[in-house]
């Protein structure tokens, strides 16, 4: 067991933002933590690497407390906030954070390794957002770490650049590495994560794989062309894009018998399991 | 002093210095002091004016740590690299250790032009002994104050760490006896200044440049408050979890 939390509660005054969490992050993988703003995800994070107390509960980093620094000698994290000391270059920042490992990336291949080399003679006020979004992740991986947390890693980065972010991170843990991923980006998540924990009001609502957490709701999407639709029992949700309307639903043959019974005249009919993202709102909603 | 604690001072210096304007702002305010307040009125006396000198060298010193720590690191606390590099496999001393370094480093820079002043343009006299003796005097003297702007600076916001540091700064000068010269402030300035730490840091000064015998009890106090500062500043860092909202 990398990290865990026990019964861990965590409040900011009169606001509990974890309620009794108990988690368990083994070694190897990628664990998503999904959940609205708010809903705690960041948090747990601050708890697991020492940077908060819990009000309540144990929370164990490599079985000692997150808070005692020979703790934290083999994790490595990107906040989520990028604040980088504005008139440092980009080498020296990675240095600076290098040196505080016993076994630490070079500097020259750490910044190779994420695309830097170009920049590291850059102040760090000068980069643009997604250049500092990239750095700041660098930055987890540079005391070669079993365990990286990170907080909404690639927020502000443009598709081509995630997508190179996402190659790192999978590299990282195709070689023995483990991951505890935030994101606002439920295809990151499921691009990424083998293990998906969904958080909503301080409280663990589901933890499992991605395709047991769409299975668990069971939502389906029933997509079709029609001009006007009725209103149909069962339907949780409808979208409309491109012309096509969808609706959701936990039992998609019932739908498509009811819309046949109707007499709607539709074309195009498509099924499809819902995305993670459909599955998450639904828990989300629901999870009080 | 271990490696690491030199890496933050060093990074620590880099940052400020890419700012020059910082460090010429920090050298600025003990050197016009010098200018309006000493040259005028001791100038021409060197007993008096090389106690003054000494004088407004620990008050440059208490402000700029006042200030410097207090300020600066309650500053830092609200930028989200602070809370980044306490998840560091790190403890507190070298964080604490390299700023102390980086704020001497640019302390020594402020106090440069105060001691040039004093030589050209005022009868202050030393010997290179003397000034040696005065330099250690400086940096023994600088810890309580050290201590307690890191302790304002973890304990409290910006704003109240500013409005603290103000506070706090003045009666420590005025009733220290740093705004008068050895055994001429006022009466209950001379019962209270041996408590509080600005007296005890002057006169090692005092006696380094100058015929002067440091008290026991300001050397006690002295020795007290940077104690119970450290403490106050290792107390304030644990508790710390970065700038609080509510």
């Amino acid at each position: 067991m990398l990290a865990r939390t026990i019964e861990v509660s965590r409040r900011y005054g009169d606001t509990l933002a974890l309620d009794h969490v108990s988690l368990d992050i083994p070694q190897g993988g990628v664990v998503g933590l999904l959940g609205p703003n708010g809903a705690g995800k960041s948090t747990l994070i601050n708890l697991l690497v020492g940077l908060r107390r819990p009000s309540s509960g144990t929370v164990e980093l490599f079985g000692g407390d997150p808070r005692a620094p020979q703790s934290r000698r083999r994790i490595g994290v990107t906040p989520q906030e990028t604040g980088l000391p504005s008139t440092l270059r980009v080498r020296e920042c990675v240095e600076f954070v290098a040196r505080h490992f016993p076994d630490s990336v070079p500097p020259a291949e750490l910044l190779a390794r994420f695309d830097l080399t170009d920049l590291a003679r850059r102040q760090t006020g000068g980069l643009s957002g997604g250049q500092k979004r990239r750095l700041a992740v660098a930055l987890a991986f540079a005391g070669r770490p079993s365990l990286v947390f990170l907080d909404e890693p690639t927020t502000g980065l443009d598709v081509q650049a995630r997508r190179a972010l996402w190659d790192a991170i999978r590299d990282f843990a195709d070689k023995g590495g483990t991951v505890v991923l935030t994101s606002h980006y439920l295809e990151e998540i499921e691009a990424l994560a083998d293990r998906v924990v969904v958080v909503g009001h301080g409280r663990v609502l589901a933890d499992d794989t991605v395709g047991a957490i769409r299975a668990m709701v069971g939502i389906h999407r029933v997509s079709i062309s029609a001009a006007d639709l009725p209103d149909l029992p069962g339907v949780v949700g409808v979208e409309q894009a491109d012309g096509r309307t969808s609706l959701l639903t936990p039992d998609a043959d019932q739908l498509v018998r009811d819309l046949v019974h109707a007499g709607v005249p539709f074309q195009g009919l498509q099924v499809q399991p819902t995305t993670l993202e459909e599955a998450f709102l639904t828990l989300t909603s629901t999870g009080r | 002093m271990t490696s690491l604690a030199l890496t933050h001072a060093r990074f620590r210096i880099l940052e400020t210095i890419r700012i020059p304007i910082a460090v010429v702002g920090g050298a600025f305010f003990p050197a016009a002091s010098m200018l309006f307040f000493v040259v005028p009125f001791a100038g021409d006396n060197p007993e008096g004016a090389t106690f003054a000198t000494a004088s407004m060298v620990m008050f440059a010193v208490m402000t700029s740590c006042l200030f410097t720590y207090g300020v600066g690191v309650s500053e830092d606390r609200a930028q989200p690299w602070d809370p980044f590099t306490r998840t560091l496999p790190a403890g507190p001393a070298a964080a604490f250790a390299g700023r102390i370094l980086a704020g001497l480093t640019f302390m020594a820079i402020s106090l440069l032009p105060v001691v040039v002043i004093g030589w050209l343009f005022t009868a202050a006299t030393t010997s290179a002994t003397g000034l040696l003796l005065a330099l250690g005097a400086v940096v023994l003297g600088a810890l309580p104050f050290t201590f307690m702007g890191l302790a304002i600076g973890y304990a409290l916001p910006m704003k109240a760490a500013l409005a603290v540091a103000q506070i706090v700064f003045f009666p420590l000068a005025f009733g220290g006896g740093l705004l008068s010269a050895p055994g001429q402030a006022p009466g209950f300035v001379e019962t209270i200044a041996p408590y509080l730490p600005t007296r005890g840091a002057v006169e090692l000064v005092w006696a380094a440049v100058g015929d002067f015998h440091v008290s026991a009890t300001s050397m006690l106090s002295l020795a007290a408050w940077t104690l119970v500062m450290a403490a106050l500043a290792a107390w304030a860092f644990r508790r710390d979890e970065g700038a609080r909202f509510s």
